[in-house]
């Protein structure tokens, strides 16, 4: 039994996403996956798969033109189109030259709020985990709000220690293979203590794919 | 003293102060345990209520946790978040558990000494969740003398097996030698450092071999902070220690009480002015030593494989962070480890509570979720709304998650959704006293000004009026780390 939310970005990656998140609700019956999108401006959720029942999603794929795609694409497609119109919208007039940093602490928040919820609600305690798809750099600004959401999620999670894995991918185009990867087989490798910029880090070039990672080592 | 034979003449209740002579007939047996008392006294089956059709209406501890939490907050907050308010985020405390005779006694189940050990075990855990930078120290009272019963460590491990042993309790308690024992430890501590005493007696008297205002007096001018958790009855002695000293006094009614005593010390309390000094802290941040290599550790004395933290200065290994390299004596932390002080920075504003009755939030029916968690707001019962709502957003949550947000993510989810509050809340922070984190490459030598990746192994921390000025000095020598600084704390 698991529990995932993610992060989606561009519409390229959203497809390698959509099959990734099925092959997880394939994987049993009981995983639950729940899709928050990360903007410029806003955060929101996409999907909640625990809310979707089966008969609406028999309707929406006889619905759909296409047999093959699972009712659940349109519905999770026709929500990030939404979204992404919300959040352009709000975009003030000063466009940012380049790629500015999204609201990661924002949706970390709203998936560990959820995870509470869930751990709340009934007797069986889910094995939660959070998959984060970070496309642009990290914001310096949100340095206290997501280590805050860290140490939560440590405490929470009753482990001391995440056990998470960060990989920076270096073809995209193998980003499934990528992300069923870390998600059947997550070993933590080698991580980097000291007080490095967190600022630079997402700047620094992309020519290794080192697993490394911010690990609490308490 | 006269303390422990007045306790078996009077009413097990006796401790209770402020109750009245009638309420005494009604405890016909002094014998009761508590979940006896619960039945008897406080007649838990009176607060069932039935609906209409006869069926029992189940009972609301969710309002009751949440009104309890808000009491909790709003007694906090009034003053924190109002005013600018230091904390001593790097405390140094001891706590001095009594193990007198008056230990021994039942009315904590099985004794009192025992229901001492298991809650300082869950604070002493707490409190290193809550302040990584701070360490810990146990002091015992035992026949009319103190002894330090485990060193000031930054660790948890050694204190919780030393409460994990077999206790014993005997002779008198001595106030004085305690605050004697402890004044001159906290003596040698750094002055950056707070130091406080966390005193849990349950005697009623103390056998001293002096003058205890002698002793009250050099803990004040040491800046020693007492705080005393009584588990008897109030007395003046305590009173006047606590408020010597500026700490606080409180006395347990029960052990649910008594957690809930101890464990409001665990966040760091606000700063006196008078104690608090200014000052530049040299700490080093070690890199992980390599796989594989062989080394002594200073610590435990003995060689060992691969994990393990090399300081920054003198390269001698050490096992565990945080700790005081033993060689060079420089603080080693790790930037985790400052990264959970900061909340105590900067706190989030206590949510505000709305009732809509006829289930309309605000005429807008996209409302009708939790910012959070997604959970209906809607009581499916009365098909009104009471929720709670975030003053700076405006973003509706509904109780469960108002107070994980408050008491353990301190984060609102709806404030760091959005773009614009952002530079809000970093205007508001600038005027916030803190310890600050400043990156540094000063030891290492080998910062590069091409590259922005900023790694640094020693960097001080101080007081922010005092790095702001020098932090214009050092401006000039990394244009990306002062642009970091800048978008952080907004000035």
């Amino acid at each position: 039994m698991a529990s995932v939310a993610s992060k989606l970005y561009t519409d390229d990656v959203s497809l390698v996403v959509l099959s990734f998140v099925n092959s997880i609700l394939l994987f049993n019956q009981l995983n639950q996956v729940v899709i928050i999108a990360t903007g410029f401006n806003t955060c929101g959720y996409i999907y909640d798969s625990s809310l979707s029942s089966v008969a609406s999603s028999i309707s929406a794929n006889l619905s759909s033109g296409d047999a093959k795609m699972p009712g659940f694409c349109s519905e999770v497609l026709k929500n990030l189109e939404e979204f992404m119109d919300n959040d352009e919208s709000l975009s003030s007039v000063d466009a940012v030259n380049g790629v500015g940093s999204s609201l990661f602490s924002g949706s970390l928040s709203m998936a560990l709020c959820y995870i509470q919820r869930v751990f709340r609600s009934g007797p069986l305690h889910p094995q939660p985990r959070i998959l984060c798809l970070h496309g642009s750099p990290d914001g310096p600004e949100q340095y206290v709000a997501v280590m805050n959401s860290i140490f939560s999620a440590q405490r929470s999670m009753a482990s001391y220690i995440t056990g998470g894995v960060y990989l920076k991918p270096q073809q995209l185009d193998g980003l499934f293979q990528y992300l069923s990867e870390v998600h059947t087989a997550s070993k933590p490798v080698g991580v980097d203590f000291r007080a490095s910029s967190v600022y630079g880090r997402a700047q620094s070039d992309a020519s290794s794919a080192s697993g490394q990672k911010r690990k609490d080592p308490s | 003293m006269y303390g422990i034979e007045h306790r078996e003449v009077s009413n097990s209740r006796g401790r209770r102060l402020d109750r009245d002579e009638d309420e005494d007939d009604e405890d016909e047996d002094n014998d009761f345990s508590a979940w006896e008392r619960a039945y008897t006294d406080e007649r838990s089956w009176e607060s069932l209520q039935e609906d209409e059709s006869g069926l029992l209406r189940p009972i609301d501890n969710k309002t009751l946790y949440h009104a309890q939490y808000r009491r909790r907050i709003r007694s906090i907050s009034s003053t924190s978040t109002a005013a600018r308010i230091q904390k001593g985020l790097i405390r140094y405390l001891y706590v001095v558990m009594d193990f007198s005779k008056a230990a021994a006694e039942m009315d904590f189940k099985p004794s009192r000494m025992a229901v001492v050990a298991k809650h300082v075990e869950a604070f002493v855990r707490e409190f290193f969740d809550q302040n990584p930078l701070s360490q810990i120290g146990l002091v015992a009272i035992k026949d009319g003398v103190a002894r330090c019963w485990t060193d000031m460590g930054g660790s948890p491990d050694s204190h919780i097996k030393a409460l994990m042993k077999k206790l014993e309790c005997s002779g008198d308690a001595s106030l004085q030698n305690a605050l004697e024992l402890v004044h001159e430890y906290l003596n040698h501590i750094p002055s950056y450092g707070h130091r406080e005493v966390l005193i849990l007696y349950s005697a009623l008297s103390t056998c001293d071999p002096g003058d205890i205002m002698e002793t009250i007096q050099k803990c004040k001018k040491s800046k020693v902070r007492c705080s005393i958790v009584g588990l008897s009855a109030e007395m003046f002695i305590c009173k006047h220690i606590c408020q010597e000293t500026g700490g606080s006094y409180s006395i347990a009614l029960d052990e649910l009480h008594l957690k809930e005593l101890l464990l409001e010390h665990a966040p760091p309390p606000p700063a006196i002015a008078e104690y608090a000094t200014a000052n530049l802290i040299k700490m080093g941040f070690p890199q992980r030593a390599a796989e594989g290599v062989v080394s002594i550790c200073v610590c435990h004395k003995e060689a060992k494989v691969g994990a393990g933290y090399t300081c920054p200065r003198c390269k001698a290994r050490v096992c565990d962070l945080p700790t005081e390299c033993r060689i060079c004596g420089l603080t080693l932390v790790s930037s985790p480890h400052l990264a959970r002080s900061y909340h105590h920075l900067f706190p989030i504003t206590p949510f505000d509570e709305v009732s809509f009755p006829n289930g309309n939030i605000a005429g807008q029916k996209s409302l009708e979720r939790c910012c959070g968690c997604m959970h209906s707001l809607v009581n499916p019962g009365s098909g009104s709304v009471y929720c709670v709502t975030c003053p700076r957003c405006k973003k509706y949550f509904c109780l469960d998650c108002d107070i994980y947000i408050h008491e353990s993510l301190h984060n609102c989810p709806g404030c760091e959704s959005l773009r614009h509050s952002n530079s809000k809340a970093g205007v508001e922070r600038k005027d916030q006293y803190c310890l600050i984190l400043f990156y540094l490459d000063l030891a290492s030598g080998k910062h590069d000004n091409s590259s922005t990746d900023v790694n640094c192994d020693v960097c001080f921390m101080g007081d922010y009026e005092v790095l702001h000025s020098k932090f214009d000095a050092w401006s000039g020598k990394d244009n990306y780390v002062k642009e970091t600084w800048l978008q952080v704390f907004g000035f």
